[in-house]
């Protein structure tokens, strides 16, 4: 849904670091993406290519990293790892999950060509 | 484009022109600098491959190795990619703070009843003073059902954005003139994915939902109900006429966020709005207090 944005505030990140570091152009993102985080990659990596247009980063690889959904368990107590939002607690089989890591959306670094 | 949003079309009601005006000075406490707390290092990288016993020093993206020379070159990050948009929350969140206000972003699908909820809302306030901001796509047919009340609103349309940013609220509550003290009612564009993502600096988010949705919405659309402190389970007068169970929905809800509030409501027949309005005056007291203790 909002993957046009979110590429939008990608652009400006790589555009403020390309300059600061003088380069003219960037080969490859990596970015960081929670399984919570809401992000549809395959749009994200469609918003990216048309966004990063006339950038420095226009044609970069675009690579995506998962990190795992952590949830606080309300029937045991635990916290715990999983896949899917609508997920069991592994534990104890509760349905009480409370999201507590996975919705980050950070860039990590970018490869200077 | 000034945000993260993509929000170049984005206008505040009674601004002339469309987009943000960069021309104005930015006195309204944003903050632009930067606040990555990590440094920005170069790191020269020599490529080397291990395959089983053998080790390449070619294989790397210039196909080449030159000693001394680094292949390529990375630049560490490490930025949210909505850091922009949350320092212009922080900012607003303290200019809340220091007014003593309370600010709540009330989120749900289109046709939920947000407006008219609020409409009574206001009314059942009374003299406690109050401002609307009013996040629609398009017109300013909601900013001025809520100034037919008496409240003071301000309409931001975000032209083909999904939902209100940090930087939209920062500049619509230049105009708003908070009174100390006040509660800050921010409706979002309607829309129950895109508005989870986004700090504004409110408070706490507010998730409308009317029983004529289904019991399994909050399911569907697990974010906006996780992000929310709690839930308003709107049109209940229908109930009886849409065969829904509303204990359902407050199970599913509490499923996906066991910690939710849930107060029954009709704005119709008035159920519920006084719980719903002592949550509110509860709410703001405890700001208000916060803030004079500090």
């Amino acid at each position: 849904m909002h993957e046009m944005s979110l590429a939008e505030g990608m652009r400006e990140i790589i555009v403020d670091n390309a300059a600061k570091h003088n380069a003219k152009r960037i080969s490859r993102v990596r970015v960081e993406i929670g399984r919570f985080a809401g992000v549809e990659k395959d749009a994200l990596s469609f918003a990216f290519d048309v966004v990063m247009r006339g950038s420095p980063a226009e044609g970069a690889e675009l690579v995506m990293i998962d990190l795992p959904g952590r949830a606080n368990c309300f029937g045991c107590g635990e916290t715990v790892q999983i896949e899917d939002r609508l997920d069991p607690c592994p534990r104890c089989g509760s349905l009480q999950l409370m999201p507590d890591g996975g919705d980050e959306m950070r860039i990590k670094d970018l490869e200077v060509a | 484009m000034c945000t993260v949003c993509g929000c170049g079309e984005a206008t505040v009601e009674g601004q002339k022109g469309r987009g943000h005006s960069h021309g104005h000075s930015h006195d309204h406490g944003h903050d632009h600098d930067h606040h990555h707390s990590h440094d920005h290092h170069h790191h020269d990288q020599f490529h080397v491959h291990h395959e089983g016993d053998n080790v390449h020093y070619g294989k790397g993206d210039a196909g080449v190795d030159v000693a001394g020379m680094s292949q390529d070159r990375l630049i560490e990050i490490e930025t949210g990619i909505l850091s922009k948009n949350d320092r212009y929350a922080a900012a607003n969140r303290e200019a809340l703070t220091a007014l003593g206000a309370f600010a709540v972003n009330l989120v749900s699908s289109p046709g939920s009843g947000k407006t008219t909820l609020l409409c009574k809302t206001i009314e059942a306030l009374g003299d406690q003073p109050l401002a609307v901001i009013e996040g629609d796509q398009q017109t300013a047919n909601d900013a001025d059902r809520i100034r037919a009340t008496g409240a003071k609103a301000i309409q931001v349309n975000t032209g083909k954005g999904c939902h209100l940013d940090g930087h939209m609220i920062g500049h619509a509550m230049e105009h708003l003139d908070l009174a100390r003290g006040a509660m800050l009612f921010i409706e979002n564009v309607g829309n129950l994915v895109c508005p989870a993502g986004f700090d504004l600096g409110e408070d706490c988010k507010v998730a409308i939902l009317s029983v004529t949705e289904g019991e399994d919405k909050p399911l569907k659309y697990p974010d906006m109900f996780t992000a929310s402190r709690i839930a308003l389970l709107n049109k209940v007068d229908l109930a009886p006429h849409c065969d829904v169970d509303l204990d359902l929905y407050e199970e599913n809800l509490r499923r996906i966020n066991p910690t939710i509030e849930i107060i029954r409501v009709s704005a119709r027949t008035g159920e519920g709005l006084g719980d719903w309005v002592a949550w509110l005056r509860s709410n703001l007291a405890a700001k208000t207090a916060t803030e004079a203790a500090e």
